[in-house]
């Protein structure tokens, strides 16, 4: 019985010094490494076996001679993420990982922009959100400051200044008060990116008509149309004038030209004329008795 | 008798793997930044896409066919992908991707609504085959940041970049 136990033991312990000896023989792999970057593997042991480097991202393999390190130059791996690295040989595999990073500098932008037409002194109207990217095309995920940058035609800059979180950034902001095109711009490092955002006039404000007989017909006419912001509405907005008078109404529909709509309405006893454009309505004016 | 034989058949599919369990799928939407809410709807979509990316991704690998990723994938991702099935191709090498868990969790829903971004800490297998002779399996344990495009009628899977945990 005692020999049995002996062998036991002294199995067991040969077993536990041959495991530290496989664990002191595993791959020596660095953790991580930037993309692109120079690196080596240690392949533990004697002989020749193959080194599989495994990820989404890239597979590569090489037949390397153990005892010595196997490297890798500058570009072998650029592709960001989580590879295996494989070790096969005739007395079986050995395993390990390592994580690619993506470069710290920022190389490039996906920049979304919207909208890319909108009236002006819109509140949080303009949207911006950017992936932020390095040289090989990897998400940067470690915060990074991006700048958001939107000119007025007059000039004026709105800035705001915000880090990445998991490699994305956003902003929103205000259309400005003057027409015209904006440059919207976000900005990473030494990398930027624009998008041109048009803001045109916002609906008329104030709108108001007079009238002037003329011959038979009364000559109705706006003042020019302009927006809360002061800027021209474009030609070519419709304008509704309408009159209405005991036993009826009639409708005209006359689009803005050199900011101002005109029209020739007959004028009858007691008649009322507004005006009206889009949802903004203007004054009116009663004629005759 | 018929359901015996049934018993038996999934038995014997089980056994020989043609059937790969479907993986555990956990989601979290409490870490969402940016100012567009994400709809049930929309959520329910972009998740069921993304774990299809992760069927497409395997069967791509596994067949060395870069052309089964155009469903799931697009841009970099895809380019990325199809540059590996061809470096394995080249090599003589065959993988396969089996994955088990997704924890899932939104990230950003960028305001315009063309992308979600998610993190989804995900559990798999790396099968390695040389010339068809299994080499390896291994099981892995990674972060992957993902960003995901709407495309016609289905989100695609833009980036998808394991990242240090």
């Amino acid at each position: 019985m005692k020999p049995t136990l002996t062998f036991l033991l002294l199995g067991l312990v040969l077993a536990v010094m041959q495991a530290a000896r496989a664990q002191d023989e595993t791959l020596n792999v660095p953790k991580s490494i930037e993309a692109g970057r120079a690196f080596s593997i240690q392949n533990p042991g004697s002989g020749e076996a193959i080194l599989y480097i495994v990820g989404p991202g890239q597979v590569l393999k090489r037949t390397v001679q153990l005892g010595t390190s196997t490297s890798f130059p500058a570009g072998s791996v650029c592709n960001a993420g989580h590879y295996v690295v494989i070790l096969a040989q005739a007395s079986g595999t050995t395993a390990q990982s390592f994580d690619v990073t993506p470069a710290n500098a920022p190389a490039s932008l996906s920049f979304f922009a919207k909208p890319s037409r909108l009236p002006v002194g819109l509140h949080d109207g303009i949207t911006g959100a950017v992936y932020v990217f390095d040289v090989y095309h990897n998400l940067i995920a470690a915060p990074t400051p991006v700048s958001f940058e939107l000119s007025s035609p007059s000039g004026a800059v709105q800035r705001q200044l915000v880090s990445t979180h998991g490699g994305a950034a956003w902003t929103e902001m205000d259309s400005t008060s003057q027409q015209g095109s904006s440059k919207f711009v976000a900005r990473a490092g030494d990398v930027s990116s624009a998008r041109i955002i048009s803001q045109v006039p916002g609906d008329p404000c104030d709108l108001k008509i007079s009238a002037q007989p003329s011959g038979k017909e009364l000559d109705l006419q706006t003042a020019p149309v302009r927006d809360c912001s002061g800027n021209a509405v474009p030609d070519g907005t419709i304008v509704t004038f309408t009159e209405t008078y005991p036993g009826g109404q009639s409708t005209v529909d006359v689009p803005l030209k050199r900011d101002i709509a005109e029209v020739k309405m007959p004028p009858h006893d007691g008649a009322t004329f507004t005006v009206a454009s889009g949802v903004v309505l203007g004054n009116q004016i009663r004629w005759g008795k | 008798m018929l359901r015996q034989s049934a018993l038996v058949c999934a038995s014997i599919l089980l056994a020989t793997g043609m059937v790969s369990a479907q993986p555990e799928v956990t989601v979290d939407t409490s870490q969402l930044k940016g100012p567009r809410p994400l709809e049930d709807q929309t959520k329910a979509a972009a998740i069921r896409d993304y774990l299809q990316s992760w069927q497409g991704m395997n069967e791509a690998f596994e067949q060395d066919q870069p052309n089964l990723l155009d469903e799931d994938f697009i841009g970099t991702a895809k380019d990325n992908l199809a540059d590996a099935i061809d470096e394995q191709a080249k090599a003589g090498v065959q993988t396969r991707y089996q994955d088990r868990v997704h924890h899932i969790q939104f990230l950003f829903y960028s305001p315009e609504g063309l992308s979600i971004e998610l993190i989804d800490d995900a559990e798999y297998d790396v099968q390695v085959l040389d010339h068809d002779k299994p080499v390896s399996t291994v099981p892995v344990s990674a972060r992957y940041i993902v960003v995901l495009t709407p495309a016609e009628v289905r989100w695609k899977v833009r980036v998808m970049q394991a990242d240090s945990k």
